[in-house]
């Protein structure tokens, strides 16, 4: 071999400091933001008025960062009961009809029980809400441990039928009488959430509350307590946890009808929080963005939490864009698209590093 | 120029994040010659060989073949330049047929056909069969095939015998020496000193990432091996204690249990397993021992037969039940963390597998686990960052220490291990033996799954001997001797069978 030659080389890291990994990310989030940029010049924008203009829309006054704030309230949420499955390495993609179910049992108490006095008719909403969310999510993990079935496509597939069922209530038993098009009914007063001041942005609705406590709640769910202890063993080696004697299906079925629970009352807050009614669009593709948010928080709570504040306000952002530039708001999509690719890219360079060989002492 | 060696390295150096895994390693190896790479486990042996096949590049010194510096920077170059490997872990394609397997993603580089390769080494392999049917020993042919095929003259064997009974060794052996025949120049890397002094012709001592020493086969012996790779000299003999016989702990009485397409794993396995008392299970990789030891813990259902722990019926419990009842397992299967320990989690999670539902209340303390772990890194001495390094990154003789320190520390009645050894060194090995003679002591019944006869003769009071699912005999250590056990092993029977009693 020629004096002087440097081999590139690919090694493995060992342990790596928090520190770096959240400069790599943050390196490769400027990287996609730099791509975005790129391709906004493509389009003929200056990259850096957009960008300004997007910053201004998600977080430009108090009333923006509370409507970004009110996007990333279902959003975390959602995330985090699939990040319950995740971490077993069970691959619910079915938030969406989760969100749904818990939507559609919340109004049904909405529309009829509303002579309840408010609390107590919210809190059957929310737990009806977490029920009817958690046992769809039951379905795929009961065929799962029965018929070892595919959770993904199951999961997916169950999100189809749920939506169609919304459309049908909306078409049929449920639909306005006063209304002129085919639509539900709005909730009465009691059945819509009651609002507390967030610092700095004024009155939110409650759910920021019901998401800073579930963070920290599966936090410690997940790190201190037997059940979490048991997802992370069946999610990491299924075969150990059988063999140490743990129940694995009823980790399985129990930890799937939390996560899916949490999805439902995601949609339980939807509905009466900003949406007042029954909509089709109550889970908004939220199902599939939780995917790729609990990826980014590599399965972290707080990661969660952060990461959906930054989706939120991309896409507030971008609809800000939208009106502004006449740019269409799909550029969201592909900015979230782009970081995605680039901070899931920049993983490889936290577990491996490219290396050249040095020369050989003669 | 006829001595130039095959294989030369020169002051090869690769280190992992602070871990100097090989130091300035000096190493040649001659064309028709076998050299052995002898080394504790984590002496560097797997990282040079992944050097010398494009898995790793080193991070300074030079590979010379035939005289001639190459970089090897993928298998393709190695193979491109003559290396073949033969992995510890095998690296096929489980759905595809050995044929398939050996021409796949080949074109052009295959120098041999599979038939002529067949014929000429005399390995018997079935090149139709898919590998997902075969067993290990045909999986092994079928790799070596593969590096054949494709015209290796110089080849690496990664602990070869690890897997294999006497008489595949031997098979093996006698491949080998076909191939030094034909000029091939043969690294052989194992733990045991017996296959060193057999077959091969130099012996290469590793110790933590050094080469330590190249001898002439000829001109040592086992001790000044063992001495030089381990830095002291070590009793070899596996020490037996005789105790007086304890009551009956385990009793197995009729036990089959068959696969999901009705095969037969075992059948109708008898025997009585006594405290204080170690029962050694021998036979032929595949034989049963794997059902075996899963349904009486539980994992599998038996299709017929009961097992009785002190008297009381626990066949059809759960898992858990038998656990409960003293019955624990300390099963290293084949893939050292397929079952029995988590990869990610670090020694206390691993450790709470067993106990943690043990504890009252809703929450999970780690205070205990903690302290466990800390001791048993101690008194194991495991070769750890911390308590809390994944188990993942220890290497396959520590991880075998945790496995079996968790089990022994759940204070069981009944123990059963299987492999315990398997991959370890001797210094290691002897670890593990004088934590399960302690156990032994403590009137704890050992049901020790094993491979190395001379150990099994040397360490149990009894064993039982399977083949293909059934006993073929259950005989005395002291009175067996290692032809009948081979003999019991591979089925064979003989009018003059007394003679080996």
């Amino acid at each position: 071999m020629p004096k002087g030659w440097a081999l590139p080389h690919i090694v493995q890291r060992g342990e790596v400091k928090p520190a770096l990994i959240w400069a790599y990310r943050a390196l490769a989030v400027a990287f996609a933001l730099a791509m975005g940029g790129v391709f906004l010049a493509f389009l003929g924008y200056s990259p850096f008025n957009v960008y300004g203009t997007m910053l201004r829309g998600a977080l430009g006054s108090a009333g923006m960062q509370k409507e970004t704030l009110k996007l990333t309230i279902p959003l975390a949420l959602t995330a985090l009961g699939v990040l319950l499955a995740f971490k077993m390495r069970f691959w619910n993609i079915g938030a969406e009809g989760q969100i749904a179910a818990g939507a559609i049992a919340a109004s049904y108490f909405a529309y009829f029980q509303s002579h309840l006095p408010s609390g107590l008719l919210l809190s059957l909403m929310a737990v009806s809400g977490f029920v009817a969310g958690g046992l769809w999510g039951l379905v795929p993990a009961w065929f799962k441990t029965r018929f070892g079935t595919n959770e993904t496509l199951f999961t997916l597939m169950l999100n189809y039928i749920i939506f169609h069922f919304i459309t049908y209530l909306r078409e049929g038993p449920w639909r306005d009488p006063g209304g002129g098009f085919a639509a539900t009914p709005r909730f009465p007063k009691q059945a819509r959430l009651p609002e507390l001041p967030f610092p700095f942005v004024g009155n939110l609705h409650i759910g920021w509350i019901v998401v800073l406590v579930m963070v920290i709640g599966i936090f410690i769910y997940l790190r201190y307590t037997k059940q979490g202890y048991e997802i992370t063993v069946v999610g990491e080696n299924e075969r150990t946890a059988r063999y140490a004697g743990m129940p694995v299906k009823r980790v399985i079925l129990r930890t799937m009808f939390l996560s899916a629970g949490i999805c439902g009352l995601a949609g339980m807050l939807q509905v009466a929080g900003p949406d007042r009614q029954l909509t089709d669009a109550v889970a908004g593709g939220r199902g599939f963005t939780a995917v790729s948010v609990v990826w980014l928080a590599r399965l972290s709570p707080a990661g969660v939490l952060a990461v959906s504040f930054l989706f939120a306000a991309l896409q507030k952002g971008c609809s800000m864009m939208q009106t502004e530039y006449r740019i269409p708001a799909s550029m969201s999509d592909i900015l979230q698209g782009i970081i995605l690719f680039c901070v899931l890219g920049a993983e490889f360079f936290l577990q491996y590093r490219v290396m050249f060989r040095k020369k050989v002492a003669a | 120029m006829p001595d130039t060696p095959a294989i030369e390295l020169v002051r090869l150096t690769k280190c992992f994040d602070s871990v100097t895994a090989c130091d300035c390693i000096d190493l040649d190896v001659r064309r028709g010659e076998i050299l052995a790479l002898l080394g504790e486990n984590g002496s560097g042996k797997t990282t040079l060989t992944n050097m010398l096949s494009g898995i790793y590049q080193p991070d300074s010194g030079r590979i010379l073949l035939d005289g001639k510096p190459v970089s090897i920077r993928s298998p393709r170059d190695a193979i491109r330049l003559g290396i073949g490997m033969i992995h510890q872990h095998f690296k096929l394609v489980e759905v595809l047929t050995a044929r398939e397997n050996i021409l796949l993603g080949q074109s052009g580089l295959v120098s041999m056909k599979p038939e002529d390769a067949v014929r000429a080494f005399q390995i018997s392999v079935d090149l139709d069969k898919k590998i997902y049917d075969m067993s290990v020993s045909e999986k092994q042919a079928v790799e070596i095939l593969k590096v054949l095929c494709r015209g290796a003259d110089k080849l690496i064997l990664d602990e070869p015998t690890a897997v294999l009974t006497p008489q595949e060794i031997q098979a093996l052996f006698d491949t080998l020496r076909q191939m030094r025949r034909e000029g091939k120049a043969i690294i052989i890397i194992t733990h045991k000193l017996e296959e060193v002094m057999e077959v091969s012709d130099r012996v290469t001592v590793l110790r933590k990432g050094v080469n330590v020493g190249t001898v002439n086969t000829s001109e040592t012996n086992r001790f000044s091996l063992t001495e030089r790779m381990v830095g002291k000299q070590i009793d070899l003999d596996v020490k037996r204690e005789t105790l007086p016989p304890g009551q009956t702990l385990l009793k197995v009485q009729g036990l089959s249990a068959h696969d999901e397409s009705g095969r037969a794993l075992i059948e109708d396995i008898n025997f009585d397993l006594k405290a204080g008392e170690i029962l050694g299970v021998a036979g032929v990789a595949g034989s049963g021992q794997k059902a075996l030891c899963e349904t009486i813990t539980g994992l599998e259902k038996p299709t017929s037969g009961k097992v009785f722990m002190q008297g009381r019926q626990i066949s059809g419990l759960s898992p858990r039940e038998i656990i409960r009842a003293g019955v624990s397992m300390a099963f290293i299967p084949e893939d050292r963390l397929g079952m029995g320990l988590v990869g990610g989690m670090d020694i206390p999670d691993n450790l709470l597998l067993k106990t943690y539902r043990d504890q009252k209340g809703f929450f999970l303390s780690r205070k205990q686990a903690r302290a466990e772990a800390e001791g048993m890194v101690r008194r194991l001495r495991i070769v750890t960052p911390g308590i809390h390094a994944k188990i993942r990154k220890l290497s396959g003789g520590n991880v075998q220490k945790v496995l079996l320190g968790r089990e022994i520390n759940l204070n069981p009645k009944v123990l059963i291990t299987a492999y315990p050894v398997r991959g370890l060194d001797i210094g290691a090995s002897m670890t593990i033996y004088d934590m399960l003679n302690e156990q032994k002591r403590n009137g704890v019944g050992i049901l020790f799954v094993g491979e190395d006869l001379d150990v099994l003769l040397g360490l149990c009071d009894r064993i039982l001997v399977l083949c293909a699912g059934r006993v073929s005999a259950i005989v005395e250590s002291q009175f067996a001797t290692k032809a009948l056990l081979g003999m019991k092993m591979t089925g064979l029977t003989t009018d003059k069978e007394d003679d080996y009693a």
